[in-house]
């Protein structure tokens, strides 16, 4: 046993709300963009990983899923993909990001868009509620054994929530395996987990792959 | 499990791991409110069976939860029929006296129920009214399960300014929901996974459930679990199997409620049957819960093919028994198929035999896509993800 603090795993339950927005085509997507709140943007980019369909091929956020889906615009579908949180570093930065890719992708459209191309995009934001998963760890062997229990929305709101919205640097694992267990590296490994990987699952696998490397190794 | 209470432990053999760890801990947060369910049965809907869950659940969690039910004459019924009819988009005859005599019985109910408490769920439209008598505390919100998107417009001008009263409104589908000045909020329904309809059973059970229904299992077996009504479109379910006979040697089984003003239809499935003895339309006996359950252990490929809908939850009791489901686009059935991962939404009855030919000529695809369809219910559509929704959702108008 260590004195340092615990890390206690926090799961997430979310309440999405219908906006009274709906986007028919991709101009009109980019022009909602611009004014609708970031809880919207973040719920429809990296906040998708919490209630969307298991689909580890498919485009990792809900524009890009629309976009292929509903518009059958496979090269908008496939720029929007990229449109990454993670990258991008903040709400607002990815927020234009999307905003000035759909726009270059409206002015490089050889004809307008063909109307009533499926279903509209219907805008919605997320309202997370914390909930403590009962889990807690002061080991790192704790902190694994913790992890692969833990309801997936532990995951999503330690590695996302956290760090986008809440702004917390690395993310909460790779912060308090640094600071309380003194492991920098491993905490630094942690952190480079790409988490666009299709699912909080394959999420909790690669952490729990690295936990288990790192437990071998001492 | 069917002689004793169900508790939420019992959840944890189906539910995603941690799941019901989560549900206990914000049960914990939220111990002592009270939260009241309304509609007008306890019998039918087809969100009666996550009620039958629910209620229970958040009373064990320690949530002081009622489900009372407004009463009215058999005036009140027709009313409440035609306007729940009108509201999905079916044009009605609703008079002013109509409208009057469902507010006057709302107020009634409203003076009569215990309805203080932190959170009021009005389910449907018969008691919508209700919130006519609300008292100044508390958060109310309205539960539409089907689609009204498109309601008929006298009864929804009439309706509107209530709903302006309500805290919000619970839909299924962001696409069911109506403009209102309120919020809207999405909870998509589920199944309950230890209930008759989706429970484990045992084989020679479901042998004789199926011997009953004189189902034979010598060959594979396609199916369709609806009403016979035309919108559940038998014929063009019919049609899409004779494609795929050609090439297959399989059975079609059409099993709905025995519903006598639905019977022609049912006769009409018969006559396009033509003698074809692999053509089996069952009329299922009332209680037939466990039946539809063998039914769908029993069938190789689900087809679900109505030409409207709501949710359309037989198609997630489909995946739940790891069967991949041949869907249309109607209603909520897109948001549970995964195409090409689950089973196939399609357009029309050629795209149906179009898939059920590919399936019965891959048989390793049904195996598979069924078990990702068990996994994708698991994880969305089971009444623990429910349960968890509307806790968070009285979190977040109660905090």
């Amino acid at each position: 046993m260590t004195d340092a603090p615990p890390f206690i795993f926090l799961g997430c339950l979310e309440v999405l709300e219908i906006l009274d927005l709906t986007a028919r085509d991709e101009r009109e997507l980019g022009e909602h963009l611009r004014g609708v709140p970031d809880e919207c943007v973040f719920s429809h980019l990296s906040g998708a990983l919490l209630h969307r369909a298991v689909l580890p091929e498919a485009y990792p956020n809900d524009f890009a899923l629309w976009a292929a889906a509903e518009l059958r615009d496979l090269r908008l579908a496939e720029r929007l993909a990229l449109v990454d949180l993670f990258d991008a570093g903040s709400v607002e930065a990815a927020r234009n990001e999307l905003v000035v890719t759909i726009e270059d992708h409206v002015r490089h459209q050889s004809a307008p868009p063909a109307a009533g191309r499926g279903q509209p995009f219907t805008f919605m934001q997320a309202h997370v509620v914390p909930v403590p998963t009962g889990h807690r760890a002061r080991t790192l062997r704790e902190f694994r054994d913790a992890l692969a229990e833990v309801d997936v929305s532990a995951l999503f709101f330690h590695l996302v929530e956290a760090r986008y919205r809440l702004g917390r640097g690395q993310g909460d694992f790779a912060e308090w395996i640094a600071s309380s267990l003194g492991q920098p590296a491993l905490a630094e490994a942690l952190s480079r987990i790409d988490p666009d990987v299709g699912s909080l699952e394959r999420l909790r696998d690669r952490h729990l792959t690295l936990l288990d490397t790192a437990l071998g190794a001492s | 499990m069917a002689n004793r209470a169900v508790t939420l432990d019992d959840y944890r053999a189906v539910a995603p791991r941690g799941a019901v760890d989560v549900l206990l801990r914000i049960g914990e947060r939220l111990r002592g409110r009270r939260v009241a369910h309304v509609s007008a049965s306890r019998y039918s809907g087809g969100f009666v069976e996550v009620l039958n869950r629910l209620v229970p659940t958040q009373n064990e969690l320690g949530i002081d939860t009622g489900w009372e039910i407004v009463v009215g004459d058999a005036q009140f019924d027709a009313v409440a029929q035609a306007v729940a009819t009108a509201l999905g988009g079916t044009e009605q005859v609703v008079t002013d006296a109509m409208l009057e005599h469902l507010l006057a019985t709302c107020v009634e109910n409203a003076a009569r129920l215990p309805l203080e408490a932190d959170l009021v769920v009005v389910h449907e439209s018969a008691p919508l009214l209700l919130v006519d008598g609300r008292p100044a505390s508390g958060s109310w919100v309205w539960r539409c399960h089907g689609d009204v998107s498109a309601p008929q417009h006298q009864v929804w001008s009439f309706l509107r300014r209530f709903l302006a009263r309500y805290n919000g409104t619970v839909v299924s589908l962001a696409r069911f929901a109506p403009s209102l000045s309120t919020p809207r909020y999405l909870i998509h329904p589920s199944i309950d996974p230890l209930s008759d309809r989706n429970r484990d059973l045992p084989r020679v059970e479901q042998a004789e459930r199926l011997a009953r229904l004189r189902v034979p299992r010598d060959k594979p077996f396609l199916l369709q679990v609806g009403p016979f009504t035309r919108t559940q479109d038998p014929l063009g379910v019919v049609n899409a199997y004779r494609l795929v006979k050609r090439h297959h040697d399989v059975r079609l089984v059409l099993a709905g409620p025995a519903l006598e003003p639905n019977s022609a239809v049912f006769d009409e499935v018969v006559a396009a049957a033509d003698g074809d003895a692999d053509v089996i339309p069952v009329a299922l006996p009332p209680d037939t819960q466990g039946d539809i359950n063998a039914l769908e252990r029993a069938a190789s490929i689900i087809v679900q093919k109505p030409l409207r809908a709501d949710f359309g939850l037989d198609v997630a009791s489909a995946m739940w028994k790891g069967k991949p489901v041949v869907g249309s686009t109607a209603g909520g059935i897109p948001a549970q198929i995964v195409s090409g991962v689950t089973g196939y939404t399609v357009e029309t009855v050629q795209g149906a035999a179009f898939r059920l030919r590919h399936l019965l000529s891959n048989p390793e695809l049904i195996g598979r896509m069924g078990a990702a369809g068990r996994e994708h219910v698991r994880r969305h559509f089971l009444v623990t993800r429910h349960i968890g929704a509307y806790l968070a959702l009285l979190a977040q108008l109660t905090k």
